[in-house]
């Protein structure tokens, strides 16, 4: 049966449009998109948007899926009904589990779970290199072939410049992003969190702004050297967002993400040491925050991604500096991104251009779009709904979440993955 | 007279009066440690333990001591014969100790927050013996009295603290503890071991000894962490002890009557030279004396009366 979405606001940056349409899907496609009252009810299952936006299925484009290896944490279906509850269609899942996703069987595995879940999509990331230990490059061509849409060193970051360049240039044999996790490990060194007043407080060993910009500027340098096409994750500070907007000003072919925790708190959130606002890059600053929503605003910043990072009682209920670091996000993460709409930040057609049009098109996705005759990959957002966050009603196996107890406004109250609600409110 | 919380876990969650109340209560002890019998029954019933996962000599020994001075019992945990080699998590022992029903907790971790993970999750009170880089509070509450003692006062003193600030939690919580009685702190030592920010906290910052020590009334020399040595923070010991070590030269250019004080135990000919730290300046062994009379305080505020 045939699917009606009438009445609602439909928000398609990809096409330009923001109006009210009724959304017609068939066979796991859009069949059709016309002004309201035009497309026949009868015969068909009919959603009631009034009042409600529809969206081409948003996605995110950086999660942490934990299967295989760290099913305690979550697991591929658990994760994907997390996302599917925060209106996610897909998300790219990064390769750091256990075993490293750096072969074409461990692609596919992922992929058959992700089936098996039937939930939302899941586009695996592969490894840069084997192991992602920083030395040979992984089979980037059977990786592709196998369904990995692009190579991350996300966890692992790449410390010999050499194997970047290499690794820029042969992703461009095969037409894959580099999604670079941007952080000199030895300026690194054992901080625990943003190096700042309230490290200085707190005793805890800093990690400076300039451990994440120094890699943003080098591999935007290698990027320009071999036109490969980079995309930086979670970009955290004022000085990142000024490196890829000089660069983008620059024609280097440079994409960027930022996660809503880096707009939605700053570094305060350690004090008394909680473990959930541990995550790296670290939180920042007031003016890192400013800087970010600056980015977002002007385009710097391409996309919104989470990061969701599950970790269980075990990596967190210890000291702090003993705890992993990582939060999760997939089902606050469109809460706390449309308070940007809400306060005048961004454009409602601009948030869905960073959830779901521009991830689509740096990963080469066939999603984000409601043209006639893409595949129907559609949220449903209410974007006014008031509703407090509760992790102990996540769908994600895992509870680190520092925003527990947050009032946020609006969520998406229905996700439809090939045509079929694959989750409603 | 009580403190009106559960926990003692930093100077900077801590009110100037309150700091005057422990203060003024541990000049009031120290005269039962004068007597020939250095006991009196205050805390008898009240059970200590002190849970410590890092080597101290001084801090445990003066919590021990101005626990029996109460006729409190003490129960001391070493981290060498707890369970904490055989892989058990802090809040396990905190639960596990916490069945056997103590009254007060004092612990010393080498995880900042340490205390704090564990107050939030335990019944009984807690004191921070040391934590990480983050606080030591009654190693800033001795240093005070010490320095009440000695100039009868605290409100515009010039205090100079010497040396790896970054790395000491005895520097972080003297910063917080003498600029909230009034006095003016500054700090020097090599940029590698001062951290950003440290403006932030109210201090004057400066790479010169000289400076800080000019005209200052009380000189704080921080322990030198040998370790350091290979983490890229110094070139050489001896050129560390050039620029940073006090030795009587610099006594000249502070006041007259400056009191040269130390947490210890001394690096003698690094961070300060053996006349001074022997000298008739120094005040490093009345520091030790006054950490029991402020620990008896501590105890006595936290789980005396009607408290525990």
């Amino acid at each position: 049966m045939s699917l009606l979405i009438s009445g609602g606001l439909v928000v398609d940056p990809g096409q330009n449009l923001e109006e009210p349409r009724d959304l017609l899907i068939g066979e796991g496609k859009i069949v059709a998109l016309e002004p309201p009252g035009k497309i026949s009810p009868e015969g068909r299952r009919v959603i009631d948007a009034k009042g409600l936006v529809v969206a081409p299925g948003l996605i995110d484009m950086h999660v942490h899926l934990r299967e295989p290896g760290e099913e305690y944490k979550e697991t591929i279906a658990t994760g994907a009904r997390a996302a599917v509850r925060g209106g996610f269609t897909g998300v790219a899942a990064m390769p750091n589990t256990k075993p490293v996703n750096d072969t074409a069987a461990i692609t596919r595995f992922i992929l058959d779970q992700a089936q098996a879940a039937g939930l939302a999509r899941v586009y695996p990331v592969a490894a840069i290199s084997v192991g992602s230990q920083g030395h040979t490059l992984s089979e980037y061509g059977d990786l592709k072939a196998a369904g990995a849409v692009a190579l991350s060193d996300d966890g692992w970051p790449v410390r010999q410049a050499l194997l970047m360049r290499r690794a820029l240039e042969y992703a461009r044999t095969f037409d894959l992003p580099i999604i670079s996790h941007c952080e000199d490990l030895d300026l690194r060194a054992d901080g625990v969190m943003h190096e700042g007043q309230i490290s200085l407080r707190l005793g805890l060993k800093g990690i400076p702004a300039a451990a994440e910009e120094v890699m943003v500027f080098r591999d935007i340098d290698l990027a320009r050297l071999t036109g490969g096409r980079l995309h930086i994750a979670h970009v955290s500070t004022a000085g990142s967002v000024e490196i890829i907007r000089r660069a983008k000003a620059g024609g280097i072919p440079v994409t960027a993400e930022t996660a809503p925790h880096y707009f939605s708190l700053t570094d305060e959130a350690v004090l008394g040491f909680d473990t959930n606002a541990k995550v790296n890059p670290p939180l920042r600053t007031a003016e890192d925050v400013a800087a970010i929503k600056t980015g977002l605003a002007d385009g710097t910043l391409d996309a919104i991604a989470c990061d969701h990072a599950p970790h269980s009682s075990l990596e967190k209920e210890v000291e702090f500096a003993e705890a992993a670091f990582g939060l999760i996000g997939l089902e606050t993460s469109l809460g706390l991104s449309l308070k940007l709409v809400h306060e005048g930040t961004l454009t409602l057609s601009q948030l869905i251009a960073k959830m779901s049009t521009n991830p689509a098109r740096i990963l080469g996705l066939p999603g984000g779009s409601l043209t006639p005759g893409s595949r129907a990959d559609v949220t449903i957002i209410d974007p006014n709904r008031e509703w407090t966050v509760d992790v102990n009603a996540f769908a994600s196996k895992s509870r680190n979440c520092p925003f527990q107890g947050w009032n946020l406004k609006g969520k998406a109250v229905a996700t439809i993955v090939g045509g079929q609600v694959v989750w409603e409110e | 007279m009580e403190l009106r919380r559960k926990d003692l876990l930093g100077i900077e969650d801590l009110e100037a009066g309150e700091i005057s109340l422990i203060l003024d209560t541990a000049a009031s002890l120290k005269e039962i440690s004068t007597r020939p019998i250095k006991k009196v029954p205050t805390l008898r019933g009240r059970t200590v333990v002190t849970l410590f996962y890092e080597p101290s000599t001084r801090t445990r020994m003066s919590f021990e001591i101005a626990a029996k001075r109460l006729s409190a019992d003490t129960l001391n945990l070493t981290v060498a014969a707890s369970s904490a080699v055989k892989g058990e998590t802090l809040e396990d022992t905190a639960h596990n100790l916490e069945a056997m029903a103590p009254d007060l907790l004092i612990i010393r971790h080498q995880a900042s927050g340490a205390p704090h993970f564990l107050a939030k999750r335990l019944k009984c009170g807690v004191i921070n013996a040391g934590d990480g880089l983050h606080e030591h509070p009654t190693q800033a509450l001795l240093d005070l009295l010490t320095v009440k003692e000695a100039k009868g006062r605290l409100d515009g003193l010039k205090v100079a603290i010497i040396g790896d600030i970054a790395h000491s939690r005895v520097a972080r919580s003297n910063i917080h503890a003498f600029t909230k009685m009034g006095s003016r702190v500054t700090v020097a030592g090599p940029a590698t071991m001062l951290p950003p920010y440290l403006d932030t906290l109210g201090v004057e910052v400066t790479h010169s000894l000289d400076k800080a020590v000019a005209g200052a009334d009380v000189i704080m020399m921080l322990r030198l962490q040998l370790e350091r040595m290979g983490q890229m923070f110094l070139s050489t010991l001896r050129e560390y002890s050039t620029y940073f070590g006090l030795n009587t030269r610099h006594l000249a250019l502070a006041k007259d009557d400056v009191i040269i004080m130390h947490p210890g135990p001394l690096n003698r000919g690094v961070e300060i030279s053996p006349e001074v730290a022997d000298g008739p300046h120094s005040v490093i062994l009345e520091q030790v004396t006054n950490g029991v009379a402020v620990r008896m305080a501590v105890l006595l505020l936290l789980i005396g009366g009607e408290k525990g």
